[in-house]
């Protein structure tokens, strides 16, 4: 039964299957994506990314003092949910942003990036602070990463020392103009 | 209410420690990405439900502050000193500015004393309001969340006027502290700080009587009064457990003998006294802000000129004061060089971060946010 | 400025200030122990230089005679030019009244190896764990960022650095940092 459900080699290589009609059930397998995209083209890929700029979930993964702001933000005066971006949630899985708040240490690094290899496709991730950008005032530290580019790819870069509310919001705002562009994955 | 939650698995945890079967005991890894744990890991080892052993691993913002500061000169160890407390900025450059202070024999100008002792109490009440609203995330309260985080505003607005910086202030300076207040600010500085005030007296409500807060937070995590002093733990942890401990009384600084105050002290010992005592602490921070105004000079000099590089003789001073978390204590060694020869930052959460494993051994595995939050503690301070 | 002896803190000439609680302190440190130098009485701050063979003792009567019964924090020091690394360890009392203003620094020196291998080398002291436990995860601190193995302390390990540091402990003065 399950070898009914084999993607054919299709010419082109695409991973997608049209309709199966086996045992009477229409199965499509493959990234939902890629599914949408190719089949119904353009207009529903660009429902697909709207749909995702207006859910994005942020990990609760807190690295540094910029943490402070991130709370201040998701807070009643502030409320980044109004702009889609639900506050930090603990599960990996569920998630497809990541805020880097700040300082990256050496021991926190191999985490980092374990956290961010957990999470399913597509995924964001915002540099926020100046030590997620370049290490900051801690740029002569022993035990911090001068930047996490290094280690994660960044879409956005949001500056300051901390920075403010507005700015982190400004930031989600710009993520998600890039998700808008961006081709449907 | 209080006595009859968990008394009987108290109990029987010393028989279950005797047990050595070891595929019952199970490690469990909290941290450092956990909603939880904040910046921390905490292994544990839980038997079933109880946690038999707990060994806390900080160390994940550990940005090494005391060897940045011995290639810094004293001004501008500032900026960076402040950052492991941004939202109690103030006070943790507090024991830094009256130690540099006693190195270089400067004498802080009358009104500066007053300026400080405003900022460092409005900073608590942030450092406060921030803990609060983790706290109740913790527990799963999200109105807790929201409340202290909203009125918390307030108080960054009137810091915001006050020093130019929503929490990264970098107010307090050798000599005194960086610039004066803006015009009209002690109107505006009263009438929300009575708005605060009142707005705190309805956390009651909502949190402090809630039976599922007293159920979860009621005798859980019991701290000894023996046992608080012989850990060393400070703050409000220590208050919590019956030692009457305030820095601000027992060793004033700069203005605050002449300050209306009073300590806060129960004598449960137990999560919900410790989530208490920093509430409470607030409304002492009002009572200081409303007298501190009243009293002060109403003009003078608020900095005294530094001379650029100062140079420290050949000593070491070692001052402290109490901040949102305890005690914060500093320890400079001069050696006649612009920068400090070493520079050990003793901080409150690192302090109260020993009384961890003796708390959660025995817990109850769903108690770990309750106990582990209460105890006030800022991993980012802690790791330094 | 920088010459060798420059560690020796200078004493206070400013007596009218001290309290007699702070001599009667120091004054029966001095008594009880002979080898044991009073390096400065401030108000309100003692600070004692004791012999490492000694702090054992020191310490105890500190906690049972005078009673101070916590350390509020415990830092290390490097001095390359004496070839020796200090340790203060910095206590307070919460029992005693008359003592809440007081904090009681009580130094010791450890020798210091210019290749440092933490914990297989000659920069060993007796821990003080027993006697105060508060300073337990001070040592550890001060373990790793200077290499002083606490003997006695069951509980050596890594605490803030990161697990492969395989550095020299940074708050050594030759660990110098990046671009200094």
């Amino acid at each position: 039964m399950v070898d009914d459900l084999v993607i054919p080699k299709k010419s082109g290589g695409l991973t997608m299957i049209d309709k199966i009609n086996t045992h009477n059930v229409n199965v499509f397998v493959g990234k939902l994506g890629d599914i949408l995209y190719k089949v119904v083209d353009k207009p529903l890929g660009m429902a697909i990314n709207w749909g995702r700029l207006w859910s994005l979930w942020p990990v609760h993964i807190e690295t540094a003092c910029c943490s402070v702001e991130f709370g201040a933000a998701s807070g009643p005066r502030y409320d980044v949910e109004r702009f889609g971006i639900i506050e930090a949630f603990g599960s990996l899985r569920q998630c497809d942003l990541v805020v880097v708040q700040g300082t990256i240490t050496r021991k926190m690094a191999p985490r980092l990036r374990l956290v961010y290899d957990q999470m399913p496709e597509p995924k964001y991730v915002i540099a926020m602070g100046a030590c997620a950008i370049t290490g900051g005032l801690y740029f002569d530290s022993y035990n911090v990463l001068p930047g996490i580019d290094g280690i994660l790819p960044v879409d956005v870069y949001v500056p300051g020392c901390p920075p403010r509310p507005e700015t982190l919001i400004q930031g989600c705002i710009l993520l998600q103009e890039k998700i808008k562009r961006m081709k449907p994955r | 209410m209080s006595s009859h939650v968990y008394p009987k698995e108290k109990e029987i945890f010393p028989g279950l420690q005797l047990e050595k079967v070891d595929d019952r005991i199970m490690t469990l890894n909290v941290g450092p990405q956990h909603p939880g744990s904040g910046h921390m890991r905490i292994i544990l080892k839980v038997d079933g439900d109880y946690i038999v052993h707990c060994d806390p691993d900080p160390g994940y913002v550990h940005r090494g502050e005391e060897k940045m500061a011995e290639y810094r000169n004293y001004i501008t160890n500032i900026p960076h000193l402040e950052r492991p407390v941004i939202h109690d900025s103030c006070n943790i450059l507090y024991p830094y500015c009256l130690g540099v202070e006693e190195l270089l024999g400067l004498e802080v100008p009358e009104r500066a004393k007053y300026l400080r002792v405003i900022a460092a109490e409005l900073n608590r009440c942030v450092y406060t309001q921030y803990w609060l609203a983790i706290y109740g995330i913790f527990l799963g309260h999200s109105t807790m969340f929201m409340w202290p985080m909203g009125d918390r505003e307030l108080v960054i607005d009137l810091l915001d006027k006050m020093t130019g910086a929503r929490v990264t202030h970098a107010y307090f300076v050798p000599g005194g502290v960086r610039n004066d207040l803006p015009p009209n600010f002690e109107d505006v500085c009263l009438r929300q700080v009575n708005y605060f005030e009142k707005r705190l007296k309805e956390y009651a409500d909502i949190f402090y009587d809630n039976p599922i807060l007293i159920s979860r937070t009621k005798d859980t995590g019991i701290l000894s009064r023996e046992d608080a002093i012989k850990l060393g733990t400070t703050g409000s942890v220590l208050r919590a457990s019956g030692v009457d401990f305030d820095i601000r009384k027992k060793e004033p600084y700069d203005v605050y003998e002449e300050l209306d105050f009073q300590t806060n002290v129960l004598k449960e010992g137990d999560s919900y006294a410790r989530s208490k005592i920093p509430w409470l602490d607030m409304f002492e921070s009002c009572r200081i802000i409303r007298d501190a105004l009243k009293k002060m000079p109403k003009s003078g000099s608020v900095r005294v000129k530094l001379k650029p590089n100062p140079k420290g003789g050949d000593t070491e001073v070692y001052r402290r004061v109490e901040s949102g978390r305890g005690s914060l204590g500093m320890h400079i060694i001069s050696r006649g060089k612009p920068q400090p020869y070493r520079l050990k930052i003793s901080v409150g959460s690192f302090r109260n971060l020993i009384a961890m494993p003796h708390l959660l051994t025995g817990e109850m595995l769903g108690n770990m946010p309750a106990v582990y939050w209460s105890l006030n503690y800022w991993p980012v301070e802690a790791d330094r | 400025m920088s010459s060798a002896d420059s560690t020796e803190i200078v004493k206070t000439d400013d007596s009218s200030l001290t309290s007699d609680l702070d001599k009667s302190l120091s004054d029966s440190i001095s008594k009880k122990f002979s080898n044991v130098e009073i390096a400065y009485v401030k108000p309100d701050r003692i600070r004692v230089n004791v012999k490492k063979e000694e702090i054992i003792a020191v310490a105890s009567f500190i906690r049972d005679e005078l009673h101070f019964d916590h350390a509020e924090s415990v830092g290390g020091v490097d001095y390359p030019e004496d070839k020796q690394i200090e340790v203060v360890y910095h206590l307070g009392s919460y029992t005693d009244p008359s003592l809440s203003k007081h904090i009681l620094a009580l130094a010791t020196r450890a020798p210091r190896e210019d290749v440092p291998r933490p914990g297989n080398d000659s920069t060993i002291l007796p821990s003080l764990r027993d006697i105060f436990p508060s300073v337990s995860f001070h040592e550890r601190e001060c373990f790793e960022m200077l290499g002083v193995y606490f003997d006695g302390h069951p509980d050596n390990r890594r605490l803030l650095l990161p697990e492969d540091w395989a550095d020299i402990p940074p708050l050594r003065k030759d660990f110098r940092i990046k671009g200094r």
